[in-house]
């Protein structure tokens, strides 16, 4: 609770600007870590439209790789790849 | 309709550091139905499992306006956002289109926010109703719904020595939302973007209440591994158990209709919360539900308006 | 020039409500409250107000649409009786902790059960810890004053908080009295133009979430800001009564003393029944008996350091309470009453009378009685009964 600020210091009612979750680590949660395989990677952006935690990062249309700070390794992008006959997003344990 | 290229060149509107379970398919279809509106969107959130995991203070995973009330009325909570908006628009103070979601469970939309939905479908409010529907309340631990299927087990209506979970039929919320006489009404699934952005497309542009019903599978209380939240959606359209299709001001369309049928137990089969019916001496149950699968998208198909034949 | 008219309770606070021409109303209707609504519906059909009508479907629905309205920076109110407000009970300290500014006028009604039309206090007392500021009314006139005050009060940068204006049902709302109404134009002037507020889902530049969950490390430093916006309601309460009384000639405070200088038997009630008590004591002194009144105007924030000086020269006290919490220390005002008492060099001895339970009557007989009571106080049991059949 220390370090925390005290009620004068919060804003009125229960009210916070839009996105701050962006800074929460949901990272370490991973059991399961997603490796991205550009090399068989088609684009076809298939894994970010599906990811539950907003983790694929996409820079100019382009998938360029995750954001683990919020990916949790459930492992949807790599089930969801299309890519044959080896998927261009793998899993493994998480280190 | 737009692409994929399309939407990944928007904003994310619901940013990551959540606390939704791993693949978790309630954020998949926020986050597809957000990408989904050109124009600004402001979202109420039932209470439940998106509303808890997304709003933990001071962190929200919200990047649009955003207001949670309580658990029965996001229908009711949305119609004054609506309303003030109408209000401000009247009087000059805004002029820019806004989209108005609210998001709401299966509890708070088919058992304790029925009402507050009703009526605010009723009043003819220009808004878009979302049921992430994962047929339990799942936030407080897996306990019936009025969207629970037959035969299902949760925690208030196990399955046990004498009785296979479930014994009622889930209620047909879509059709009785329909029944209401508004512009629009759909039901999707987490795992067909193209579907579920098309619907959202098609509701932003029609003025009035719309609702999406959507299938959200629920790794915890369903029972599977996490990577398989989409494709066991998919496995229930293909089955005909959850059936895409859109009410268009009365006019039935079924999006999809599977050539070859899978069995429900094909769906079924995939989850812990069914594993009871595949006991021995079950199998007059299963029969049952196939059998109720199959009336009630016959009864669907039956509603399209008869196609022309050519001569 | 102010203009002097026959209204019932119902409506004088319709006709304020259009004067306050609030941005979104979303009611329902509810015996005795229906007629503000029924009234203020038609000024909406023949386009007499702005406002944005909600004829929603429930109380229930009727507060949360006014929560998402207010939430939107919109100016809302509503009105409700009862049950009705019953129904709004779940939604009435989310608004407060949000920090809205709504006005409700609440007509009071006995809670069922049984099921009863008429008046007590019960529905507005157990809205108390709810956050909301609750002002009572003796008359019409109060009622059409104290929701236009209400406005301001409640969007007041050092409130923001809801608050509700209270009539006494039948008795007030359905009964003609005269009173004075302000022009539209001082109506408007008085309360602003537009509500400001501090953020507003529709602000899309400035997107921000209302209503997170808190856990155990926020919930009590956003809920405490509620017991300090509350307290420090009772100066802005009274400043908006005195820009009133300059501006309007009538005066009001958080209560009202009535023939107290030297009074030395007390009644303390709010509502209609300070009417009735007002001509007793003018009987009573009359005959020498040194009577006097304390009216409860305002009852949250609770006036409690007022209400221990007013009453700190008096030998006897009596609460009179149109509500009962169900046990033996009494209804509700006479508790608090009782507890801020508790701290006077000299106490004057105080006792309870729980009355006009579902509208049942209350007159200058049993007024006269609780007096008589007072002037042999020491014979009497702490709380009582009035007017019930044994």
């Amino acid at each position: 609770m220390n370090g925390k600020p005290g009620w004068r210091e919060l804003a009125e009612g229960d009210v916070v600007p839009a996105g701050t979750a962006e800074q929460f680590e949901t990272g370490d949660w991973r059991t399961e870590r997603p490796t991205w395989h550009p090399e068989r990677c088609i684009q076809c952006l298939l894994c970010w439209i599906s990811c539950p935690d907003s983790a694929i990062v996409v820079k100019d249309q382009k998938m360029t790789g995750f954001n683990y700070h919020h990916c949790k390794g459930c492992g949807i992008c790599a089930k969801e790849c299309p890519v044959k006959p080896e998927k261009a997003i793998t899993m493994g344990p998480e280190r | 309709m737009a692409n994929l290229k399309e939407l990944a060149s928007r904003k994310e509107l619901l940013t990551g550091g959540h606390r939704m379970c791993p693949g978790c398919g309630a954020p998949i279809i926020v986050r597809q139905i957000l990408l989904a509106s050109k124009d600004p969107v402001v979202v109420v959130a039932a209470t439940g499992c998106l509303e808890v995991s997304t709003t933990i203070f001071p962190y929200t995973a919200w990047n649009v306006p955003y207001l949670h009330n309580a658990f029965e009325n996001a229908g009711a909570t949305l119609s004054g956002v609506e309303a003030a908006y109408s209000a401000f628009k009247k009087k000059g103070k805004i002029s820019q289109h806004v989209n108005f979601i609210a998001f709401g469970g299966d509890g708070g939309t088919y058992d304790i926010g029925l009402q507050s939905l009703s009526g605010a479908l009723e009043r003819g409010h220009d808004l878009l109703y979302v049921c992430y529907n994962n047929e339990a309340y799942m936030n407080t631990g897996v306990q019936r719904s009025g969207a629970t299927p037959k035969g299902a087990n949760t925690t208030t209506e196990p399955a046990g020595k004498v009785r296979q979970g479930k014994v009622e039929w889930r209620k047909d919320l879509t059709e009785i939302v329909a029944a209401h006489g508004i512009p629009y009404v759909a039901q999707s699934i987490a795992g067909n973007w193209a579907d579920l952005t098309k619907k959202a497309e098609k509701a932003f542009s029609i003025r009035g209440p719309k609702f999406m019903n959507v299938l959200q599978p629920c790794r915890l209380g369903w029972g599977y591994k996490p990577e398989d939240t989409l494709n066991i959606a998919r496995l229930a359209v293909e089955s005909c158990v959850w059936p895409l299709y859109e009410v268009e001001n009365g006019v039935y369309k079924v999006n999809s209709k599977p050539k070859a049928k899978k069995p429900a137990a094909d769906f079924l089969k995939t989850q812990e919360r069914f594993r009871h019916l595949f006991k021995p001496g079950n199998e007059q149950l299963l029969i049952e539900i196939q059998t109720e699968v199959d009336r009630r998208w016959e009864a669907l198909v039956a509603k399209e308006p008869a196609v022309r034949t050519g001569a | 020039m102010a203009k002097v008219v026959a209204r019932t309770g119902n409506e004088a606070m319709a006709e304020a409500m259009r004067q306050i021409n609030p941005d979104v109303v979303a009611a329902y209707p509810i015996t005795p409250a229906t007629e503000i609504v029924m009234i203020f519906a038609k000024y909406v059909a023949d386009g007499l107000v702005d406002t944005n009508y909600v004829a929603v479907e429930s109380e229930h629905s009727a507060m949360s649409a006014c929560v998402g309205a207010a939430a939107a920076g919109a100016r809302v109110m509503t009105g409700t009786s009862s049950q009705g407000l019953a129904l709004m009970y779940e939604i009435l300290p989310i608004a407060a902790a949000l920090r809205l500014p709504i006005v409700l006028s609440d007509v009071n009604r006995a809670l069922s059960g049984p099921i009863n039309i008429h008046c007590d206090h019960s529905d507005t007392m157990a809205a108390r810890d709810f956050g909301w500021l609750q002002i009572f009314s003796e008359n019409s006139q109060e009622a059409y004053d104290g929701l236009i005050q209400a406005v301001r009060i409640a969007e007041d940068p050092r409130v923001h908080l809801p608050a509700m204006v209270t009539t006494d049902g039948f008795i007030i709302s359905h009964c003609l009295d005269k009173i004075e109404l302000l022009e539209d134009s001082e109506v408007k002037e008085f309360i602003g133009p537009e509500r400001k507020a501090p953020n507003s889902l529709l602000n899309l530049e400035k997107p921000v979430s209302i209503g997170l969950l808190d856990l155990q490390d926020y919930y009590f430093e956003h809920r405490l800001p509620v017991a300090e916006a509350m307290r420090g309601a009772k100066k802005v309460i009274l400043e908006v009564a005195d820009e009133f009384a300059k501006k309007f000639g009538r005066k009001y405070g958080l209560c009202e003393a009535y023939k107290l200088e030297d009074a030395e038997h007390v009644v303390v009630a709010l509502g209609s029944t300070c009417g009735t008590a007002k001509v007793v004591v003018d009987e009573l002194r009359s005959k020498g008996v040194r009577a006097g009144l304390l009216k409860i105007r305002v009852f949250r924030p609770f006036p409690g350091e007022e209400i221990a000086a007013a009453l700190a020269k008096a030998k006897t006290v009596a609460v009179l309470d149109r509500s009962d919490s169900w046990s033996a220390q009494g209804g509700q005002v006479f508790t608090e009453v009782r507890s801020v008492m508790f701290d006077l060099p000299v106490k004057p001895k105080i006792i309870n009378f729980i009355y006009g339970l579902g509208g049942r009557e209350i007159d200058q007989g049993q007024i006269r009685q609780v007096y008589d009571c007072l002037q042999k106080v020491e014979k009497q049991p702490l709380v009582q009964y009035l007017g019930v059949r044994e």
